[in-house]
């Protein structure tokens, strides 16, 4: 149990982590709350099957290009919808839900309900230190570790990653000292799309791929995100795993677990604003001090 | 008599029919009141029926989030509050639903109370995403304990309040006229202003003296108050309750309707839930839009939004009423000085409407 508590744990932690990450940081440089955004990882999981099974891909070329088109997807969609009502915040949230709702009923037509399964890419169990894990999730935990050091590379160590740091900080001195915030929006929006397709291309093989598998992680990252303090993506690492252990152990370790892995979650994360209304790494931001 | 009649048609007069939006709503009051003596196919009636409840429940998030900023996105739970304990109380105990549903209100209000104090210290996108939580926590411990909550598929045959089809869609009818009507007399209300006032701007508020805590537990309660009696009125039209009446998605569609029709209006959404749902329920009759009528709502709204941002109500209101720049009361387009002070109404620079708009 303990195995399995760890490995669970750590797998979903770490997809959640790519899928919080991202969010923040657009909700962070563009102050969009964007519903949508696991419905991108929806999208990626889709393209990944089509490319994969309908069409024969190699595994490696058919996940590379699903990323890319549904960064590509993604961008388009924030040109279209998103800047011309940048100025009306609530009119934003909608839209972002109406294209979560578009992209869902798309794929309901194109490829039906049912639950589509794609056959593992790699077999096998790998041993560390007594600790089996397949090698699939180990896939996951790897590709999640490459993309989270890139995170924090980006972040850290490029000068885009200091814009975006700058802007999320405040967007108004961010622009005044000179960056194109528009710009620096656009590249945040690709950045954290990509990752959230990326960790859906990862899951793809592990889960089942259906049209409404972007409701259940859109709701646990949204709980992460408030946890860890929006817009902090120190915050949101720590919100995922802490989460994702959460569940792992509730599922394993407690009766009816499955059913209440998601009500403990969420309590969790009511019970640490309630001490912290700001989350656990959140910073208040100057526009809602208004 | 007479007098009294004639003071009605006064009032009738001077304060409705002097605006054209006011003209509308009465059209509209009456239209639904007599409808069916007019067309009464029972199809028809049903989505009617179907539609005041959901008019209910928007109006209700109107007031919590529109009003008072507490941009709720659980309001759910407090239908699904009201659904349950309204079905759980006439099926148990086999009391009559005309008790159980004020008892089933009762409870969504006190659920209300309890959401709205876990909120009080949260504000602005925090309070929307942990709102989010409460209906999901709510449907995991009825999933947990499926002997008390019927789990998965929740509990079917519940007494209706009318055994005619004519009976049920007057309740329903004029219920929403009455809440709505009291929702819209509450927000236009001095309540109403303190809760603008709190939107706008909560350390200002309490720094002229406003209780703001005791403010938004009472715009927590009214709302779920609201949202409770739709749920329980449309449990028992229904027949059924289950995990349904807790669903994101139904979360999700009232943020839609409230943001569609138009936000701190009232009227808004309740005017967007009678254009939408009718719709949806419309493109569902066609055999070839059956399957993809939700995708076809949300396409309309994306449309429909990126040429009315602010919304469908104040859109429309803002073509058919101006706004008078010196008193700033409404006036009917047509006119070209203000019904109340004479001031000269200039067209080409039309003020925004009296709303501001939400930050």
């Amino acid at each position: 149990m303990f195995q399995d508590i760890l490995v669970t744990g750590l797998v979903n932690g770490s997809v959640y982590a790519l899928l919080a990450i991202g969010f923040s940081l657009i909700f962070g440089v563009a102050r969009i709350v964007n519903i949508a955004h696991t419905a991108f990882y929806m999208l990626a999981a889709y393209g990944f099957y089509a490319l994969l099974v309908k069409l024969g891909l190699n595994f490696a070329v058919a996940g590379l290009l699903a990323v890319a088109g549904v960064t590509a997807l993604s961008l388009a969609c924030y040109k279209l919808v998103i800047e011309p009502l940048r100025e009306h915040e609530a009119a934003v949230l909608i839209a972002t839900i109406a294209l979560a709702i578009i992209f869902q009923e798309l794929m309901l037509f194109a490829f039906g309900g049912h639950y589509l399964g794609i056959p593992s890419t790699l077999d096998g169990v790998v041993r560390i230190a007594g600790v089996s894990i397949p090698y699939q999730r180990f896939v996951i935990l790897a590709v999640a570790a490459v993309m989270l050091a890139a995170t924090w590379a980006l972040l850290y160590a490029t000068r885009l990653g200091l814009a975006i740091r700058a802007t999320a900080n405040d967007l108004e001195v961010a622009s005044l000292m000179g960056m194109n915030v528009h710009r620096i929006a656009l590249a945040t929006v690709a950045f954290s799309v990509a990752l959230a397709a990326i960790a859906g291309v990862v899951v793809a093989p592990v889960y089942v791929v259906d049209p409404f598998m972007w409701l259940g992680p859109l709701v646990t990252m949204l709980a992460i995100v408030v946890l860890g303090g929006l817009g902090s993506v120190k915050g949101s690492l720590a919100g995922a795993f802490i989460i994702g252990f959460v569940e792992a152990i509730t599922v394993f370790a407690l009766p009816a677990g499955a059913f209440l892995k998601g009500a403990v979650a969420l309590s969790i994360m009511v019970l640490v604003l309630l001490v912290r209304p700001e989350g656990l790494y959140g910073v208040v931001f100057e526009e809602e001090e208004r | 008599m007479r007098y009294w009649l004639r003071r009605l048609w006064m009032q009738l007069r001077n304060e409705v029919l002097v605006l054209p939006s006011r003209t509308l709503v009465l059209v509209w009051a009456i239209a639904l009141l007599l409808l069916p003596w007019v067309y009464a196919d029972p199809y028809v009636l049903r989505i009617v029926t179907l539609t005041c409840l959901f008019a209910i429940f928007a109006a209700s998030w109107d007031l919590l989030a529109g009003y008072s900023g507490q941009v709720n996105f659980g309001h759910a739970l407090f239908f699904g509050a009201g659904a349950y304990a309204s079905a759980l109380l006439s099926l148990k105990l086999g009391l009559s639903p005309w008790l159980t549903v004020w008892a089933g209100t009762a409870v969504a209000t006190l659920f209300g109370l309890g959401a709205g104090y876990l909120c009080l210290r949260l504000r602005g996108s925090y309070l929307s995403l942990a709102t989010l939580a409460f209906p999901l926590i709510a449907t995991g411990l009825l999933f947990a304990f499926p002997g008390f909550s019927g789990g998965e598929l929740g509990f079917s045959g519940l007494p209706r309040l009318a055994n005619s089809l004519l009976g049920n869609y007057y309740i329903a009818v004029i219920a929403m006229l009455a809440l709505v009507f009291g929702l819209w007399l509450i927000a236009d209300s001095k309540f109403g202003l303190v809760l603008h006032a709190i939107r706008d701007d909560e350390l200002a508020a309490r720094a002229s003296g406003i209780n703001t805590p005791r403010y938004k537990l009472a715009a927590f309660a009214l709302s779920a108050f609201a949202a409770g009696l739709a749920g329980a009125l449309l449990a028992h039209y229904m027949r059924v309750t289950g995990p349904f009446t807790l669903e994101t998605a139904l979360s999700f569609q009232v943020v839609i309707w409230g943001i569609f029709g138009g936000v701190a209006t009232i009227y808004g959404p309740v005017a967007a839930v009678f254009v939408l749902y009718p719709l949806t329920e419309w493109f569902g009759g066609f055999q070839a839009f059956g399957e993809r009528r939700l995708l076809f709502f949300a396409v309309i709204v994306l449309l429909v939004l990126l040429y009315m941002p602010r919304g469908l109500a104040p859109w429309v209101r803002d073509k058919i009423e101006t706004l008078c720049p010196r008193c700033k009361q409404r006036n009917g387009a047509w006119r070209t000085h203000c019904r109340l002070c004479s001031a000269p109404l200039i067209a080409t620079d039309r003020p925004r409407a009296s709303e501001p708009d939400k930050g």
